[in-house]
């Protein structure tokens, strides 16, 4: 590979989907079936770069790849004090999320490819596709404050663009309608920190602007309210609750291969959330500590809320692409909550002990949540294509014919539930174990909203694969592509099972370096430590056949040939009858919780109303939201 | 005092689109809202290119801030880029607003944001 090549990657990894998302339309012209090849093609060269890019940055120790636009090649020029052109930095952090979003994305256009198949519009769903992959990298791989601002706006009207896709919907709109308003206000919120910012310091420069900052004698007010603007706005484009809500909408209304990239795109501004305490205000912490101690906790604060509020929502859905979008909240709020204890901890002695810890945590989180969740989107996508509905309570016996899909969705709900040995569990036994260390009574909300999430997996299992099968359900599995893009991430979710600590030390340490400043990896063996104990994904498989084996044994060694009889035969349903009027009892899916939802009544009351669905309101928290945090960062 | 007029022109442009977001139910006067809090932000970057001084120069020309010597004032250049940015993706924004609420619109006969709730709980 020439050198060349590799110094001008930043930029091409942008400007491919950029490419070959304007020339869909125009293949599009002559014909449909060859601009759905040809997104593929984007997509495929675009992945092939961003693994190379990746295997650049991340193999060595802290390298950064620069790439300054219009500039001959050594370093920024300068007009006056102010560097005057726009760069791209992609150091281990940035690396980390693109290789992220090109695998989703890779996943995504294979299972669109027959996906989309029955829709018009072929051509314009697959540019908004890669103009939202290139958004994606651009929002993770910029260095300038403004650079960023212009990517976070492309990929809110791509995702927009993208959730009214099924324009027959008017649902599709009105979601689509609210994340726009939703996003293009957080957007000029930021724009207004962007303002302060270049006010104080004249730098739009990430790297400027962080020595400018940490350079000072005391904190200034500016700066204050400029990170509480900014953390407030990507944390909305994270989905963090309070200021979540038009992020179910639009999870639920977009096609399924789109809301697996579009975690992607929440992940992005997860990135920014991480990218502007740690690099930003990180530079120099004898000045700023106090204020990214307390921005810290509000990360910490917004993942509990996050975490909680997500999972106990997801419980009541009965419309399957909603519950999985408030699951993906409820996750955002474990990476929210590791890397919000890394922040509160950076630069105290507590770092080594636990904070660290708790950054590979979430980091490591943010990697397998993409797969996991990924995974899920596609399998509830295929459930959809052949159940014709997306209400669980019409859905069931989907299992007897998709058995694949089946597979497929056990792999993602074990894994998302933080099932041992499964690739969630590695990363949530990290964020446990040092939250734990942190605030005995946050580990135990992290390992609580773990429980629930397995529940509300294990009702969308039975309510949509098992039992007989409901009317009108298409037989049959669903086209080779799609399975094959959900064979792409669930062979992925299965290889890095059984390798966290290969993963944590190719993938995630650099990145966790590059954002705390530390250096070192953990040792290349397939244990990983957690810290106050070690985790090993192969002793534990291995442990689990070995019973599995020895139940088997055990099970040969009693009387063959007895089988059940009269009574004993009739399936068991806590002493009552199982059938009426001769046909069987079939629980709805929204009905299996029922009891807990009833008991928690008074919780969830409010909670609902909370959800109102007028957008109006939906701003209002959001401002609220930024108040408040804002008072904290300024007073505390 | 004059020279700080814009700033608060800024305030009273974000305030009041911001209260109409907020407030006002209709959809179309929602895109208003955002329009005028989008015009504030552009009219507070523009404002900050202006540094203070009577011998303005045109902000691209490195040569001729040269040419007027140290301690003259420029208006700073990338400010202009940036409103110029901001002010193209608020169009691009804008546009796809109103289309979708022109759809909401059609599909439900609906304006309103507290009858548009389709999507809740």
């Amino acid at each position: 590979m020439s050198g060349d090549l590799i110094d001008n990657l930043p930029a091409v990894i942008v400007a491919i989907p950029l490419l070959f998302a304007f020339a869909t339309p125009l293949i599009g012209k002559l014909s449909v079936k060859l601009s759905r090849l040809w997104a593929l093609l984007g997509v495929v060269v675009t992945t092939a770069l961003m693994y190379i890019l990746g295997w650049e940055v991340l193999s060595g120790d802290a390298v950064v790849k620069s790439y300054v636009f219009g500039a001959g090649g050594d370093g920024l020029p300068l007009i006056g004090d102010n560097p005057a052109r726009i760069a791209f930095s992609v150091d281990g952090m940035s690396a980390f999320m693109g290789l992220i979003m090109a695998t989703v994305a890779f996943g995504a256009v294979i299972y669109s490819f027959s996906f989309v198949r029955k829709y018009s519009g072929n051509d314009k769903f697959f540019t908004l596709l890669l103009l939202m992959l290139a958004a994606n990298f651009g929002m993770v791989f910029t260095g300038d404050l403004f650079n960023l601002f212009v990517w976070f706006e492309i990929s809110s009207v791509a995702v927009c663009g993208l959730t009214a896709f099924r324009s027959n919907r008017g649902e599709a709109f009105e979601a689509a309608a609210k994340y726009l308003i939703y996003s293009t206000v957080a957007g000029l919120v930021f724009l207004f920190a962007i303002g302060l910012l270049y006010g104080q310091y004249g730098h739009l420069n990430i790297n400027y602007l962080a020595g400018a900052i940490g350079g000072q004698e005391e904190m200034m007010m500016v700066d204050k309210i400029a990170l509480g603007l900014m953390v407030t706005v990507f944390a909305l484009k994270a989905g963090a609750v309070p200021i979540h809500m038009a992020t179910p909408d639009a999870y639920s209304e977009a096609p399924a291969p789109i809301t697996a990239m579009f975690v992607t795109a929440s992940q992005a501004g997860l990135y920014a959330v991480f990218r502007v305490s740690f690099t930003l205000y990180g530079g120099n912490l004898d000045i700023t500590g106090n204020l990214i101690h307390i921005a810290g906790w509000v990360l910490i604060i917004l993942g509990i809320l996050s975490m909680f509020v997500g999972v106990t929502m997801a419980l009541v859905q009965k419309d399957i692409k909603r519950l999985m979008a408030y699951h993906a909240i409820s996750q955002t709020g474990y990476m929210l909550l590791g890397v919000g204890v890394g922040l509160t901890v950076l630069g105290t002695g507590k770092f080594d002990e636990f904070g660290r810890t708790a950054m590979t945590g979430g980091i490591f989180h943010i990697f397998n949540h993409a797969l996991y969740k990924g995974l899920l989107f596609l399998t509830a996508g295929a459930l959809i294509y052949k159940a014709g509905t997306r209400d669980l309570n019409r859905m069931g016996g989907l299992g007897r014919d998709m058995k694949f899909t089946a597979i497929f969705f056990i792999i993602g709900a074990l894994a998302i539930s933080g099932i041992p040995p499964m690739n969630g569990f590695s990363s949530k036994l990290l964020i446990y174990e040092s939250v734990f260390s942190f605030n005995p009574v946050i580990g135990a909300i992290a390992m609580l909203v773990s429980l629930l999430t397995l529940a509300s997996f294990v009702k969308v299992f039975y309510a949509a694969f098992m039992g007989p099968r409901a009317k009108g359900m298409a037989r049959g599995e669903v086209p080779t592509t799609m399975l094959l893009g959900m064979a792409v991430l669930a062979g992925m979710i299965l290889v890095f099972t059984f390798a966290p600590a290969l993963v944590v030390r190719t993938l995630v340490d650099p990145a966790v370096n590059a954002l705390a400043g530390s250096t070192g990896r953990t040792d290349a063996s397939l244990t990983l430590l957690t810290g106050q104990g070690y985790w090993n994904a192969i002793v534990f498989g291995g442990a689990m056949v070995l019973a599995v084996i020895i139940t088997l044994m055990v099970r040969m060694l009693g009387n063959k040939g007895t089988t059940a009889k009269g009574e004993g035969k009739k399936p068991y349903l806590f002493g009552n009858s199982t059938e009426i009027d001769g046909r069987p009892i079939v629980i709805p899916g929204s009905n299996v919780y029922w009891g807990f939802t009833k008991a928690l009544e008074r919780y969830y009351r409010p909670v609902e109303k909370f959800h109102s669905g007028i957008v109006n309101e939906y701003v209002f928290w959001f401002v609220s939201t930024l108040g408040v945090v804002i008072l904290a960062m300024v007073v505390l | 005092m004059l020279g700080e007029l814009p700033y608060f022109a800024v305030v009273a442009l974000a305030a009041i689109g911001l209260y109409i977001v907020v407030m006002k139910r209709n959809l179309i006067k929602i895109a208003m809202g955002i329009t005028l809090i989008e015009a504030g932000a552009n009219l507070f970057l523009i404002t900050l290119a202006y540094n203070g001084g009577d011998r303005l120069s045109a902000p691209v020309f490195t040569s001729q801030i040269m040419r007027l010597g140290e301690g003259s004032s420029y208006s700073l250049p990338t400010p202009h880029a940036l409103t110029l940015t901001s002010i193209v993706i608020g169009v691009a924004t804008t546009a796809l607003l109103l289309a979708f609420i022109m759809q909401v619109y059609r599909k439900f006969r609906i304006s309103e944001a507290d009858e548009l709730r389709r999507l809740r709980g």
